[in-house]
């Protein structure tokens, strides 16, 4: 459904949902927080934190940018971009192997 | 001769969207890799660092950092119920919400101008070490794209707001995509909090 079409009664349920999700983004970022208290190895460290990051800003983009119901085209440049995005992140880590 | 540009208010029967969302989207694609680009390059620098010039959550202020976060966070709620009290028709409540998200948005100018002055004053610049570098480039960076949703926030809230009394779905189409601008630099700072202040 576009969300041009949205009745009134479908959007107050859409603005419930944004408090449940303000309330989870709260919560994440207090995990995040805690999660430097622990003095993990660098990788660990980063690894943990980019997934509750992952976790936070897939809640954003999925209910906020309502990714959770957007049109096919949308998804398709997004993908896009994901698979872009995933280029450039590898080329420099194919160099960094065997590197010392 | 006024010229009407086509689908910025009804979807276009191609894509199923209007032509101003494809369009934000598109321009976030391209932020995408803008960050995407910056934000690898710390990673891959910091973790296959032998070395790394700082530890982040010893030389940055955490708390203010965590503030600043929970201020993103509460006007990316408020900015969606903007857009939400447009789709009740209820411009005051927009107002309010929009009112709401600017002033977060400066709060969180505020504490980035603290935190600056402070590094400057203890004589850290981006050309102290690496980290810093990152630091200064990404942060900042980051700033101008506060500022440029800042104003044109203000725009929607202030003079952009007389559209609603003649075209109220353009209007709102408006918000929408301001909205989507808006989440994508909160978005960022989710990322770039964990790695530049607790890692």
């Amino acid at each position: 459904m576009s969300h041009g079409e949205m009745t009134v009664e479908e959007v107050k349920k859409h603005v419930k949902k944004y408090y449940v999700v303000f309330g989870a983004l709260l919560c994440l970022t207090v995990i995040t927080v805690g999660i430097s208290y622990l003095h993990l190895p660098i990788f660990q460290a980063v690894l943990l934190g980019m997934a509750v990051a992952s976790l936070k800003g897939g809640l954003v983009a999925a209910y906020f940018m309502h990714l959770i119901d957007e049109k096919k085209i949308i998804y398709s440049m997004l993908w896009l971009t994901v698979v872009l995005f995933a280029f450039c992140m590898l080329i420099p880590l194919f160099t960094l192997h065997g590197y010392k | 001769m006024s010229v009407i540009i086509p689908y910025i208010d009804e979807p276009h029967p191609v894509t199923g969207v209007t032509n101003a969302k494809l369009g934000i989207w598109l321009f976030l694609a391209s932020e995408v890799m803008l960050f995407g680009a910056l934000f690898s390059t710390l990673i891959i620098m910091r973790t296959s660092a032998v070395d790394w010039p700082a530890h982040g959550s010893d030389v940055l202020n955490v708390p203010l950092a965590t503030l600043n976060t929970v201020f993103l966070i509460t006007s990316s709620v408020t900015i969606v119920l903007s857009w939400a009290a447009l789709k009740m028709k209820d411009l005051k409540k927009f107002k309010l919400n929009m009112g709401l998200t600017i002033l977060l948005s400066f709060g969180f100018l505020v504490i980035k101008y603290i935190e600056y002055t402070s590094k400057f004053h203890h004589g850290h610049f981006p050309s102290t070490s690496t980290f810093y570098a990152v630091y200064f480039t990404l942060t900042g960076l980051h700033g101008l794209h506060v500022v440029g949703g800042i104003i044109t926030n203000l725009y929607l809230l202030g003079p952009g707001s007389k559209m609603w009394e003649k075209e109220p779905e353009r209007f709102t189409g408006r918000i929408e995509c301001a909205g989507l601008y808006w989440h994508f630099v909160d978005l960022v700072w989710i990322f770039l909090f964990p790695a530049l202040y607790l890692l």
